[in-house]
């Protein structure tokens, strides 16, 4: 198959991590993999496996999903439970667990939520049924927000009045920065995430480079252009190097794409600061929409419920007293490996995630446990 | 004088047991079925055994669409059970089918369903010998749910069970995995995205078939990977043998355009359903003369030893190896397969 076999090549596979083999001579370095696409394919094409075991990845914080606090995801079904409400979210949502079930128990005990693969399904919905509220869960990086931002400008164009927006995007600088700040993580470089960049530009991350010295290497998600970001990454560290290089460059342009930036900027806003699971708040590390567009933000139109909510919810917690803790954020972080965390394949599962880690196929956790490694030979 | 059948919609009456009940039975789902078994309408099938042993399946079939390319809820209801004896070992003799009808069905739906589900009988060569017909009122079903059991009498001479499975024994594969499973989720229309393909739906009677003929006692285990895929059906096997499955990702059979729909979905082909494939472990000293017989059976030619049974390491798990070496660790699925967004 086009654009796959050619970069799964099992000859020049072998003969990167060969190359890779002999960059790492008597070194060690720790790289961080910061998007959930990354970690995905580094379990499922097994790469560690043919790794030298002084080469440690750590799983950063770019699964959209994983890094979602528990509130925003009660939140956003909460709304669902409103009479005539349609809820539409991505699939990698559906299983996320909030404090009274996931969206698809949820979907299971009556409530109207659908699965939706692009924010356009979501208001063809609210098209098809004029009747009802439909509210589309939003999640994702910049690698997503363009399509949501175009699809509130569309919604805008038909004139809709049922349909609304629940937004949690987020930006992919803030938590890279929050990592390197935080004095227990040494890590030497990264594997720059490759879709956010083709709306952000390579260049993006030319702070990281700067500001902290750490090389960054944009990569695409094949097993043969994170072997080949590595080798690109061990050279510059061998170097005494910190620059961006791009070798995702089939996709990813060095500037910001033009056209999703002047949507993003038409449409959405910095928020002053935003929670997130595990790394807890981080100024300017989210978006929300602008006031203009207030009409399709899902929070103004249901600001009472979601306020009500929130007070139950806190009166609820003053009565429970914490609930169960999970430390995603010291996997989150790289502080400690899946398997590392107590409740790792205990009651932390798939079957029954107890952290975001455990749900989307991009956490560190699931991809760990499903990918488990075992050497046949 | 033959009862006719004119309405235009399946009524609750039609579930009633009443004149419109018998009409709908009599006038209209019996005559695609004509067999001397049915004919009699009573409240049992009867038919004479064979001696030695008979295996008996049910099934239920609630796939949304009804319809999709390469089959419709009709002809998957006969194969579904169909299959179920075959790798079970047995020649699929009787179906029988219970239809739960949604009210407010059209009754050329209907129709189109039964004559596809009498002429992927008559394929497959059994006969659907009675069942029954309930009507619940509109939205409690999505049109039509259809549930069957199925006998068939027992070809193979040595019992095939995880038991019969041992380390070295291989792991053939009758042909192109991931068909049904990716029309019917692109033939909801949920997702904007279209491809060339249908459902594999068929029988696969035939090659158990051959192969029954061809290594009968070298055959040790089959199953049909439905629902959950091939991960499901050797995932299980593996726990109920002890032993691990290793396959070699090259040597499976997919085709361009699943290949392609799982690429762009994020989703893995050995959780897709099939539903006219089987898994068959065949000790290893036959299986070259078990592939040759497949591949010589029509509908065998893709059929290609996929991998073997192996030792375990620390406890049962089906494994896929790459081509570059490394291996990662297939497991079941918690629930639906959901496509990622980036």
């Amino acid at each position: 198959m086009k654009f796959v076999d050619e970069f799964r090549d099992p000859e020049l596979i072998k003969s990167t991590v060969g190359e890779i083999e002999s960059l790492m001579q008597g070194r060690s370095y720790r790289v961080m993999e910061v998007c959930g696409g990354h970690t995905h394919s580094i379990y499922r094409f097994g790469l560690e496996q043919l790794l030298p075991s002084s080469l440690e990845f750590i799983h950063g914080p770019g699964c959209p999903v994983c890094i979602l606090p528990m509130d925003r995801v009660d939140e956003g079904l909460k709304l669902a439970a409103q009479k005539n409400v349609i809820l539409a979210a991505y699939g990698d949502m559906m299983r996320v667990p909030g404090h009274s079930g996931s969206a698809l128990e949820l979907k299971a005990s009556g409530l109207d939520i659908r699965m939706v693969y692009s924010p356009l399904d979501a208001l063809k919905i609210a098209v098809d049924n004029p009747q009802s509220q439909v509210v589309f869960f939003a999640i994702g990086f910049e690698t997503t927000a363009p399509a949501t931002a175009l699809t509130v400008l569309k919604a805008q164009e038909l004139g809709l009045s049922n349909f609304t927006v629940f937004v949690n995007h987020v930006t992919v600088i803030p938590p890279m920065r929050a990592v390197l700040d935080d004095p227990d993580l040494k890590i030497d470089g990264f594997i720059g995430p490759g879709h956010v960049a083709t709306v952000i530009g390579a260049c993006a991350y030319d702070e990281i480079a700067r500001d902290y010295k750490k090389p960054v290497v944009v990569s695409g998600f094949e097993p043969l252009d994170i072997l080949q970001s590595l080798v690109l990454l061990l050279r510059q560290l061998n170097n005494g190097e910190a620059r961006v290089e791009n070798q995702y460059a089939r996709v990813v342009p060095w500037a910001p794409n033009a056209t999703a930036s002047t949507v993003l900027a038409k449409v959405f806003e910095l928020r002053p600061t935003f929670e997130w699971r595990g790394l807890g708040a981080i100024l300017q590390s989210a978006v929300k929409l602008r006031a203009q567009f207030s009409q399709y933000d899902a929070e103004v139109r249901f600001a009472e419920v979601l306020a009500n909510h929130r007070i139950d919810l806190e009166k609820d917690r003053i009565e429970r007293g914490r609930g169960p803790s999970t430390p995603c954020g010291e996997v989150l972080k790289g502080l400690i490996k899946p398997n590392q965390c107590a409740l790792f394949g205990k009651e932390c599962r798939p079957e029954k995630p107890l952290g975001a880690l455990m749900v989307s196929s991009e956490g560190a956790c699931a991809a760990h446990f499903n990918y488990a490694h075992e050497r046949i030979d | 004088m033959p009862i006719s059948f004119k309405d235009e919609r399946i009524e609750l009456a039609h579930g009633s047991g009443g004149l419109a009940g018998r009409r709908l039975i009599e006038g209209l789902i019996a005559p695609y079925f004509q067999n001397d078994l049915l004919s009699k309408l009573s409240d049992a099938a009867v038919f004479p055994v064979q001696a030695g042993r008979m295996a008996m399946t049910a099934d239920s079939f609630v796939v949304k669409p009804l319809r999709f390319p390469g089959g419709s809820i009709g002809s998957l209801a006969v194969h579904g059970t169909v299959n179920d004896l075959a790798v079970s070992g047995a020649r699929p003799l009787y179906i029988l089918a219970n239809l739960i009808i949604e009210a407010g069905l059209s009754v050329a739906i209907l129709q189109e369903e039964l004559a596809a589900m009498a002429q992927a009988a008559s394929e497959s060569g059994v006969l659907i010998v009675g069942g029954d017909t309930k009507v619940v009122e509109h939205g409690k079903a999505d049109g039509l749910y259809i549930s069957t059991a199925g006998v068939g009498v027992v070809e193979a001479p040595r019992a095939l069970s995880a038991e019969a499975v041992s380390i070295g024994d291989k792991v053939i594969l009758s042909g192109a995995i991931g068909d049904h499973g990716i029309t019917v989720l692109l033939a909801r229309g949920e997702l904007d995205l279209s491809a060339d393909i249908k459902s594999d739906s068929r029988s696969v009677w035939p090659l158990v078939k051959a192969l029954l003929e061809a290594c009968p006692q070298a055959l040790r285990w089959m199953r049909d990977p439905t629902r959950g895929g091939v991960s499901a059906s050797l995932n299980e096997l593996a726990a109920d043998c002890g032993y691990s499955i290793v396959l070699e990702e090259e040597s499976l059979p997919v085709d361009r355009a699943v290949r392609g729909a799982c690429e762009v979905l994020g989703l893995d082909v050995l959780h897709v359903a099939n539903e006219g494939q089987f898994l068959a472990i065949v000790d290893a000293a036959s299986a070259e003369i078990a592939l040759a017989a497949l591949k010589s059976t029509p509908g065998g030619s893709r059929a290609c030893i996929v991998g073997e049974v192996v030792e375990t390491k620390k406890s049962p798990r089906l494994l896929v190896r790459t081509p570059y070496g490394a291996s990662r660790v297939v497991d079941m699925l918690v629930g639906d397969q959901l496509p990622r967004i980036c």
